[in-house]
């Protein structure tokens, strides 16, 4: 059962690249917006894979409890702070999208490529 | 035990982001996002990432999905694909089995003498219980010892808030019109069940939030993850009962006032700690006992942080809801 150890990276690889697939592959703005928030989360997938000790616990300390094992809390504050970053500024993109919208009267990447030729 | 259910929630995980490219209905494709999110919340928990997995549940299963269905609403939700892009997935596919296969060489899952457990992480495992004294070893590095990381993330979340406002304008400016369309304005008002559930929810919602903000150096929680809980309820409320009544509860002025007053909260205990004689950020010197002094601090820059996100979440909601289709 010694692969079992790798199954959480192989679950990142897999994530991430379907989340590339998406942003390369798929016309539509939205589209391509979720395929990077999917791309997202793998990266914090791996972060949050490598912190687990095992027999570990989660890195609260407990006051009068000794020789407690606890995970690795440094991947963990990165990602905190990286899923709040992460939301902020796939809003940003979500509202460049809109205006791309109200402009082209259309999310279509084929679409926009189109008008832009024709102006 | 553990394992299997984490290989099975790995899987799950796997088979709704295949799910999620494969759909072409937009609105289909982001509830599955939601899903996504919740699973990978799951997935941090066994992982013993309690704080994480708190914020990726608020954040992720919760305020992504609203703000993708609020663009949603102003882009409309079918994928018109004419260029399927298929031979893509060749190359995709060849760098998954490179990553698969460079992964034989990572430490396997949960060993203790991996390379990431060697390094700073088990001094700050040691020092905190002697510096700081707060249970939470997250909280610790979060506001004390990785203050500055902290700072400038909050600077950006608000930086992207006021990029959505600049793009998509304010109620003030000139693309709110006083006409807007009955459904949107009066939210799920006629829709009786999810509005009694909601009302009954709403309160339990924002008191979490509070405990999770002022509980968060004890237990998992903090500033980032109240923030998000408290913005939820409030866009839970204004989904129910429509835009107006959310802005009358929380006018556009003091969102605006909580986006910068939070941000300014931190810089001024930074420099709090340099006019007390400390260097930025070190809060030590602002009581006369170090340690309390830590406590004070790490409370202050929780509560900048978490009024921060709070107000830049709700700006970047009403900034879409208030959004005319065009």
């Amino acid at each position: 059962m010694e692969w079992l150890g790798l199954y959480n990276y192989w679950v990142f690889a897999i994530v991430l690249m379907l989340g590339i697939y998406t942003v390369i592959a798929k016309g539509n703005l939205i589209k391509k917006l979720l395929g990077l928030s999917i791309f997202q989360s793998a990266v914090f997938l791996l972060y949050i894979t490598m912190d687990k000790v095992d027999g570990g616990t989660a890195p609260i300390i407990e006051a009068g409890v000794s020789n407690q094992v606890f995970s690795n809390p440094l991947p963990q504050v990165l990602i905190l702070t990286a899923i709040v970053v992460g939301i902020s500024t796939m809003a940003l993109g979500l509202a460049i999208v809109v205006r791309i919208k109200e402009a082209y009267g259309s999310i279509e990447e084929h679409e926009i490529q189109a008008k832009d030729e024709y102006r | 035990m553990m394992v299997l259910f984490s290989v099975f929630l790995l899987t799950l995980l796997v088979i709704t982001a295949i799910a999620i490219i494969r759909t072409t209905d937009l609105f289909v494709a982001v509830m599955l996002t939601g899903i996504f999110s919740l699973l990978m919340a799951s997935v941090f928990f066994i992982l013993d990432a309690a704080d994480v997995a708190l914020t990726e549940a608020a954040v992720g299963a919760g305020i992504s999905t609203v703000l993708f269905l609020g663009a949603l609403a102003l882009t409309g939700h079918n994928e018109r694909s004419l260029r399927p892009g298929r031979w893509l997935a060749v190359p995709v596919v060849v760098a998954a089995a490179l990553i698969v296969y460079a992964t034989f060489d990572n430490p396997r899952l949960g060993d203790p003498e991996a390379p990431v457990h060697q390094h700073v992480a088990p001094w700050y495992l040691e020092q905190t219980p002697e510096l700081i004294d707060i249970p939470n070893v997250v909280t610790a590095i979060l506001g004390s010892f990785r203050g500055y990381d902290t700072l400038g993330e909050v600077f950006v979340v608000l930086t992207a808030a006021i990029g959505v406002m600049m793009l998509l304008g304010t109620r003030h400016g000139s693309a709110a019109s006083p006409v807007r369309p009955a459904s949107a304005s009066n939210g799920l008002r006629h829709h009786l069940i999810p509005r009694v559930l909601g009302r009954l929810l709403i309160p339990f919602i924002v008191l979490f939030g509070l405990y999770v903000q002022f509980h968060g150096e004890y237990g998992p929680g903090g500033g980032f993850q109240a923030g998000a809980l408290v913005a939820a309820a409030i866009i839970l409320y204004a989904l129910l009962e429509g835009e107006g009544p959310a802005l009358t509860v929380v006018p556009l002025s003091t969102i605006a006032a909580m986006m910068a007053g939070g941000a300014l909260l931190y810089v001024l205990v930074g420099l709090a700690g340099i006019v007390l004689g400390g260097n930025f950020l070190d809060y030590s010197v602002l009581l006369s006992n170090p340690v309390s002094g830590q406590h004070l601090g790490i409370l202050l820059i929780e509560l900048g942080v978490g009024v921060t996100v709070c107000g830049c979440l709700l700006s970047i909601f009403h900034a879409f809801a208030a959004r005319d289709i065009h």
